[in-house]
This record gives structure tokens, sequence and C-alpha cells, in this order.
């Protein structure tokens, strides 16, 4: 089985703290990872490898910096990684992007693409079901878990807020990962020297792209959707604040506040 | 002379930081309550590569190297002391011998199960009355046809009780003093070996220590490392391979205590403001910063002498030594800093104190490691 | 000409979902701004009779597909029938819920009508740009890069413009019996083909599943609480109170509490009366999920939580020392009221 995972590199948004002075965010410092989505999805990858066999292939669009998440997944055990890197790709919204790897994936035989359901980043959980739509063959997002797996066709949990679905599906065919799908195994020591001593990430420019890339579609000009403005969020205004209260004390304020709201 | 780590190093100490992440810090206290051997952890020590970073993969190993190695102790000791005096015990102590010093023949048989941690190695080499004079070897052997006949004790046994493979320092030829030393690797399966009991300790708790106690124990020759009466040589050898783990304890103590401190200075207030806004706070702490990273480039300059080839064995010394002492002074300098809250085992740096403590003492005291950095440099010769 | 403003109203099992209605009520004005229509957007099978309830709560006009190929959401079937509705009848602008439906469906069709698309929207306004003063755009606004900094997003030149808005932040109209509207029948020619995957199984309603976005109350518990156990403590709270126990992704994390329970910017966005944080510190990250909730209680040891710069009231101390109490005296009040 021929296994393709699709995976951003990103900054630790859990790691961004905004400046209380001037209000905007401090990036400084802040480590880049693997979406955590993306690494449950190449966890995953890897797994359908271990039960079917096959190959696995991580493919990341982003800047030259993205080599090193790629470095991370062939040192988990993934066989290739290919950077898709261009500075004609850069501002791309989700359609750009989804056309641009759609352009890579193109080049690239496979059975089964993974991607992470969304980016901590922009949270869109958009780029998957686009490359699908791209590429014309169906999606299951949301997977929880891939209940069987065989040559030619997988089984998949697809979770709803208020069910779920056991879907069977025909590869060649996209999944999108949920964190529960997989949890990320450890990089092995081995793998992680390998995989700047022995092993090399392809670097996949739009020279390598144009048979199959459109101009039109790539990039800040290939995309729908523009960034008007962005702003911080206006913090809400502290509200009363108690610092030296017994507990009765404080049961007491808190109970006051309730009743005098309604909600006791 | 580059002073950054290379691309491999950083991602490799990422590796590290999210296994101590999610399988250390969420059991570390309670480690050091209950005094149990974390055999849990140890389980996922092999898988995760961390039991053979720096052997060669032909064994079992990783292929890294041992700058990768110190760089894993030091980051899990910040954490942990207790599991990596284990890792220490058992990739440089334990291992490195039958890596150096071994056929062929033994290598195969024994470094696949150690470095992949599907069995655990210790050394004895501690007698009760052969200290830091590692000389006055009392533990005996004799061959006696295909085997070998050991007879002695060993105490403050790393892994003991826990590992499979002890390998350990015997006397075959007592009447030639140093050059009687050989080397047994002492399967815990073999006729009359037998575990003391479990030393009650003041620090690094979690890690299994008690005595070896040999009464005509059955081993057989093929377990012999090296050359009969070699041993001595091959022991000092080993111990200056061993220094550069052990030195990235102390290390990993002082910075994990640091951090620790960090956090707590910003928040504690006295006097209306954060004790971190204090003079003394933020010198006391400048203070050990750079006393620790001076530990920590020792410490790195002996490991990439070692991977270069090169003669590293003060550097090993310098680096055991100075990542004692910084252990030992930071810890109590961030007690000092945490005040009544520090002396409570609530914060980790009552534990650090105590943790810290060992690492002046075992693997050579620093007296011993003063003793051989003077060796080096010929004073008074 | 493109033109009115179309709303997916979402169903399962022939049950409309909330966040369709809010989307309807939210569609109004933008439709008004427009001098435009609201027409909503029926996808299902018998569910017909479900379209007056969507002109009561607003909308002008309902499209109808009903078709049995439709019973059960599967992507290709709806997508094909929503990218055929939007083809045949050029909207302006079409919303999805940002469920896992319309996450799902909405990138679906928007890569196949070649539109622009814009996710989990928390905000919806008709302006213009400076470069494009005469034409009245969709301003979409939505948090990104870990609800550190909102954008403003707007499609200027692909038809519809397109977004997915997060269940529970618009308001859906009061239903109004007496409003009258169009129901269109849509035929879609499916064929076999469409039904590209096949579902073998439909596990629905996990009981053990918590909506916590229905929750009037929620009392909410973070690493603070220092143990699992403590969420028992949280429960009997919320039960006096008639709510629901949630979380702060640092428990979750922990494995103290189910994720369905997480609050925040990789959990749900809540807009409870009462949302009471019990030793949450207030990571940006969970504020944004939570800021909006009428009234916010915060209750946390250290007297810098950010926590305590969006709540309507701080309190400095121990939870567990002051919530056992407040269930008590709550519990009191209650019953004094009752006897009363």
């Amino acid at each position: 089985m021929k296994i393709v995972v699709c995976a951003k590199q990103v900054p630790d948004t859990t790691e961004v703290k905004l400046d209380p002075k001037t209000n905007t965010l401090i990036r400084d410092g802040v480590p880049s990872i693997i979406n955590p989505d993306d690494k449950a999805g190449i966890e995953a990858a890897l797994q359908l490898k271990e039960k079917v066999g096959g190959t696995v292939t991580v493919v990341s669009m982003g800047p030259p910096q993205a080599d090193a998440a790629l470095r991370e997944a062939l040192a988990m055990g993934c066989d290739e990684a290919i950077l898709v890197t261009d500075r004609a790709f850069g501002g791309a919204d989700t359609w750009a992007t989804s056309s641009t790897i759609a352009a890579a994936l193109k080049k690239l035989d496979y059975d089964v693409i993974i991607t992470g359901r969304q980016a901590i980043d922009g949270d869109t959980a958009q780029v998957g079901p686009q490359i699908a739509e791209h590429l014309g063959i169906p999606q299951v997002s949301y997977a929880e878990e891939i209940v069987e797996a065989e040559e030619g066709k997988l089984v998949v949990k697809r979770q709803f807020e208020d069910r779920y679905h056991i879907i069977e599906v025909k590869t060649p065919c996209l999944i999108t990962a949920l964190a529960e799908l997989a949890t990320p195994r450890y990089m092995t020591v081995h793998g992680i020297f390998d995989a700047y001593r022995e092993k090399e990430v392809k670097v996949w420019t739009l020279e390598e792209l144009k048979d199959t890339v459109d101009m039109a579609n790539i990039g800040l000009k290939g995309s729908p959707t523009n960034v008007k403005q962005s702003f911080t969020k206006q913090a809400k205004g502290k509200g009363l604040y108690y610092k030296d209260l017994s507990p009765e004390d404080a049961v007491e304020t808190i109970v006051a506040k309730l009743e005098e709201r309604h909600i006791i | 002379m580059d002073f950054t780590l290379s691309k491999e190093h950083l991602l490799f100490r990422q590796m590290v930081r999210e296994f101590v992440e999610n399988e250390i810090k969420p059991v570390m206290q309670e480690m050091d309550e209950t005094e149990e051997f974390p055999r849990e952890i140890w389980e996922k020590l092999g898988p995760a590569g961390l039991l053979g970073i720096q052997y060669p993969k032909k064994y079992g190993g990783q292929g890294g190297d041992y700058l990768a190695y110190v760089i894993a102790i030091e980051e899990i000791s910040k954490y942990c002391a207790s599991i990596t005096s284990g890792i220490a015990a058992h990739s440089s102590l334990a291992t490195w011998p039958i890596y150096q010093f071994g056929t062929e023949e033994q290598k195969m048989r024994f470094l696949p199960e150690l470095l992949s941690g599907r069995a655990w190695g210790a050394m004895g080499l501690t007698e009760p009355g052969a200290g830091s004079d590692a000389a006055m070897q009392q533990t005996k052997a004799y061959l006696d046809g295909d085997h070998y006949v050991v007879n002695g004790r060993k105490c403050f046994i790393t892994n003991a009780g826990e590992a499979k493979y002890y390998t350990t320092v015997v006397m075959t030829d007592k009447t030639k003093g140093n050059k009687g030393m050989s080397i047994l690797v002492i399967p815990a399966d073999a006729p009359g070996f037998t575990i003391g009991k479990h030393e009650k300790k003041m620090g690094i708790r979690a890690s299994a220590t008690a005595d070896l106690i040999f009464d005509n124990c059955i081993v057989p020759k093929e377990n012999l490392i090296g050359r009969e009466g070699d041993g001595f040589k091959m022991i000092m050898q080993t111990l200056d391979v061993g220094r550069l783990g052990v030195g990235a304890i102390g290390l990993g103590i002082a910075e994990g205590a640091i951090e620790e401190t960090l956090k707590y200075v910003s928040q504690r207030k006295q006097f209306g403001k954060t004790i971190g806004s204090f003079q003394n706070t933020q010198f006391e702490l400048a203070d050990m910063k750079t006393r620790a990273d001076s530990a920590q480039l020792i410490i790195y300059r002996a490991a990439c002498t070692k991977d270069a080839g090169l003669p590293f064995g003060m550097y090993a010394c310098m680096g055991k030594y100075y990542g004692a002492t910084v252990g030992s002074d930071i810890t109590r300098r961030c007690v000092q800093l945490f005040g009544g809250y520090g002396y409570m085992r609530e914060y980790h740096v009552e534990r650090m104190m105590r943790d810290a403590k060992i690492v002046e003492i075992y693997e050579g005291t620093s007296e011993v490691q003063k003793m051989v950095i003077a060796g080096h440099m010929k004073v008074g010769k | 000409m493109s033109k009115d403003v179309y709303v997916l109203a979402e169903q399962r099992d022939g049950e409309l979902q909330k966040v369709g209605l809010e989307l309807i009520g939210k569609a109004t004005e933008l439709a008004a701004d427009l001098g435009q229509q609201v027409v909503a957007i029926l996808l299902g099978s018998g569910i017909k009779d479900k379209a007056e309830i969507l002109i009561q709560h607003g909308a002008d006009k309902v499209v109808v597909v009903d078709d049995p190929m439709l019973a059960e959401y599967v992507t290709e079937p709806y997508a094909k029938a929503l990218n055929e509705i939007i083809k045949k009848n050029d909207p302006e602008i079409v919303l999805f819920g940002a469920t896992s439906i319309g996450r799902d469906l909405a990138p679906r069709v928007s890569a196949r009508v070649h539109t622009g698309l814009t996710a989990d929207c928390t905000k919806l306004d008709i302006g213009t740009i400076d470069s494009m003063p005469d034409t009245k755009l969709l301003l979409m606004t939505r948090p990104a890069f870990g609800g550190n900094i909102m954008a403003t997003i707007v499609c200027k030149d692909h038809r519809p413009q397109m977004a997915t808005v997060r269940p529970g932040v618009m308001k859906a109209l009061a239903k109004d019996e007496a409003r009258k509207g169009e129901v269109v029948d849509f035929k879609v020619d499916f064929t076999d083909a469409d039904m590209n995957v096949k579902i073998r199984e439909v596990v629905k309603g996990d009981s053990k599943a918590v909506d916590i976005t229905e929750a009037k109350v929620l009392i909410s518990g973070g690493r603070g609480i220092g143990s699992p156990d403590f969420f028992g403590k949280l429960q009997e709270l919320a039960d006096v109170l008639g709510g629901v126990v949630s979380a702060s992704r640092a428990a979750v994390d922990a494995g103290w509490i189910e994720k369905d329970r997480q609050v925040g910017q990789t959990g749900k966005t809540v807009r409870p009366d009462l949302y009471m944080a019990c030793g949450i510190s207030g990571a940006i990250q969970h504020v944004a999920g939570m800021e909006s909730a009428e009234y916010i209680v915060a209750i946390n040891i250290n007297d810098t939580a950010p926590i305590f710069d969006v709540a309507d009231l701080g309190i400095v101390g121990d939870v567990k020392a002051i919530v056992p109490k407040l269930t008590e005296a709550i519990a009191k009040r209650k019953a004094e009221k009752a006897a009363q």
C-alpha cells in the first residue's frame, strides 16, 4: 500500500503569548512543531504500513525551514520526504494551498492520502477535503480509527458530534486524521541520526510541478480569499476581584452574586 | 570551535524532552516517595533507543555518539536522577567493557539484549573494603574446568536485582594486586549468586541499590572479558567513559533546579513584589546559570573529544567533578531561594538537593576526580 | 448576477440543528444589508415538512432536496446536491455551520465550484474594502493562530462567498408562526456512483457524550483542582445548579476527563449563563472558548492567573476548600427558597 501523509510545520500556538502592554503577539522563541493532527496522521500511516506493508511518503508545503519537520517524520520511520517550497507558493489560502499540494500528489503514486484534520495555526480543516476534490477521490474526514485495512480498501470510524459512522472506502482515498486516530510514537534515536546522515528530503519547487500545477491557482494570486485585516482581541474588562477572603466569605460572595443574577 | 549543537543533536534533544514530558514528569515525585524501581519506564527506554545511543547499529545500538548520550542524561536528570543513575550504570559501566574488550562472539551474545533494553546491566566494582581504593578487591574467582568459581560481596550496586547481567570485577590472582584483577559477566541466574537487601538511601531513591553476594558462584569461563589480569586497566578506562554520563547527571539536576526556581521566583511574592525582582535572587540565579553552563561546556567538550577519538580522560574527570559540584551547590542554593517551601517535598527542589549529593560520591568521589586530574597534570612530578 | 444569502440548514435524523437556525438569524441581517433574500437549503430524506420551521425562523425561501440518497450524511451526495444548487441559483453567499458535517462538506464544495471559503467564523458583516469601495462584501471574522489573533477575511472575485460559522455564536430569531415563505423542490439526478463510500454502520448518541455547548451552567475544572477525583466535587456543584461539568485542555490532556468536555480553541466554544472556572489559569486558548459566557466566576489560588482578567467575579483561593462549601451553601439557599 502506498501511503502519503501531508504534514505541516506550525508554530506551537500554545506557547504564543500576548504582550500585555502592546497587545501584540510575542512570537520570539515559539518553537515550530509538526501540527498535532498531522503527527497523528503520520503515526496512522506508519501503523498502516506495519499492518499491510508498503511505503510511507511524507509531503509538506512550506518555507525551507519546514525541512526540520520532515526530518522528524523520517526519524519516526517515514520512508521518503518531499518538501514543496517556492516563493511562488507563498501567501496561499486554503484553495491555493490545496491546489499546490494536489499538484505535487499527482506526481506520486498513492493508494491512501492521510492529512491531519486541521492545523493549530489556522484551524480551518479545509485543505484535506479540498485536496480530495482536486484529485477527484473520496474523502473520509474526522477519522477516529482505522478499523480494517487491506489492499484496495479501508474501513474507517468517522466521528460526528452525536454519532459515528463505520465507513468502507475503496482506495485511492483521502483520510483526515483526528488526534485520537493514533498516538504518535517517539522518533527512534537511530532514526534521528539517519534522518540527517543517511536520508534526504527531496525539494520540489515550481519547476518540478510545472506539468501538474495551474499557475492561476497558486500563491497569493491564486487565492480567492484575502485577509482584510488582523487584530488582537480586546480583552474583556476585569470584573470584581477578591484576594483575601476566607473560604466562607468567598462562598457567601459567590452565592450573593448568583442570586443577584437569578442563577439561583 | 563551534558551540552550537548540530541539527540532529537538537532533534535528538527534542525527542528526549518529549519522552521525559510524557513518561517521567508525571511520576517522578511518586517514584521518590515509594522508592520503587520504575520498571515500566525502563521498559520504554529500550524501545525508544535510549539504552544504546552511543553504540553501533551492528550490535543493536543506535549509531549515535557520546554527545547525544550526555545530552540524554542531562535532559532526563533535570527531572529524575534515579533513572539516569540506572542508565549510566547500564549503558556505560556494564555494557562498555563488553563492547570495548569483548570478543565478537561475546558482543553478539550480550550486546543486542543490553542495547535494546531486553536485558538490563549492572556493574560490580565497589566492595565494603574497596571504595576509592579500588585495588583492595576481595572478591575472588578461580578457574575450575570450564567455569569460574566466584566468592565475595559487592556493595552499593546500582540496578542490583533488576539487571540480567553483572559486569563484575574479581581477583583471579590475589598475589599480583592490580595485575591480578579480571572482569566476568555474571548472569543473574548464575548458581550461587544472590542479591542483598535493598538499600534505603538519602536520594535517587527510585534507583535499585543492593549488595551482590557470591557464594561459590558458578560462571562459565566464556564470560571472561579480555584477559585474566587485565581487569584493572579495563576498569579504569571504563570509569573514564562512565564519568561522561555521571557529570551530566549533576549538570541536569542543577539545570532542573534552576528551571523550577525561575518559575517560583516569578510567582512568589514577599514585601509586595515577586521575589524575582530582588537583586539577591537575580544575582544568585545569574551566578548559578553561569556555573551550570560552565559545567555543560566542560562535559560537552569531554564527550566531543571522546567522539573524535582523542584522549578525553582528564576532561571526563573534570566534567564529573564539576557537574557533581554544580549539582550540589545549585540545588542547595535553590532550596534557599524557595525558603520554607523549598524544604517541603511538595516542591521538587527538595528532592533534587537530596539526589544531587550522590553525584559527588558515586563513580569516583570528587576527591578521586581531583586526584586523577592532578595525575594528568603531573602535579609534583 | 449572484444574489441571496444561502444557509445550509443542517438536519440529523430529520431534526433541524440549532446552528442552522442561528445562521438563518444572522443571514436575515446580512440579506437586509444587501437588499436580498434569505434562502435555506434543506437536504435529507423525508424532511420536507421541516421547511416551514426554517421560514418561521427567518428564511424567505427554502430549497429542498428530498432524496433517500441523503438520508444519512455522506460527503459526495451532499456535495453534488449543493454544487447543483449553487450552479443553478448563483448565490451571493453560502453559510454552513462549523460542525463535523459543515467542515467536511463546505471545503469539498468550495473546491468544486472554485471559490473561497473561510472557516469557523465568529462574526459576519457586510462592508466594503478600500480597493473595491462600491462592492458590498461579506466580511468574515475568525480567530486564528490558536485564538491569539482575529482576522477579517474577504472573498473579492469569486462567488459565492462561503463561510462556516461556529455553533453557538450567532443568535436564532424567535419563531414567528405567521411568517410565510416559498418552498422549492430541487431535483438532483443521483447515480449509484455518487455513493462512493459505504456506510457499514451508524452508531448514534453515545450516552456518555455530553453537549457542553447546550448547558446553561458550566462548572469547569483545570489542572489546579489537583486530581481527577475532584471532578466528582465539581459534579456535585454542577448538580445543585442544574449544570454540566467541563474542563480546560490541561485537565483533558492529563487524562482526567473526556475530550468532549473540553472548552477552548481546540475544544468547544461555549456561552452559558454561568461559567465557573475552578483551578483554571486561563490560557488564551481557553479564554477563546468561554469569554462570551454571560457571567464568569473564577476561583484560583494564583492571584495573577490570567483568568481573573476575564472573570466578572474573581476569587483568589483554594478551590478544594471553596467548592464543597459552595455546593452546600447553594443547596441550603435553594431549600430555603423552596420553603418560602
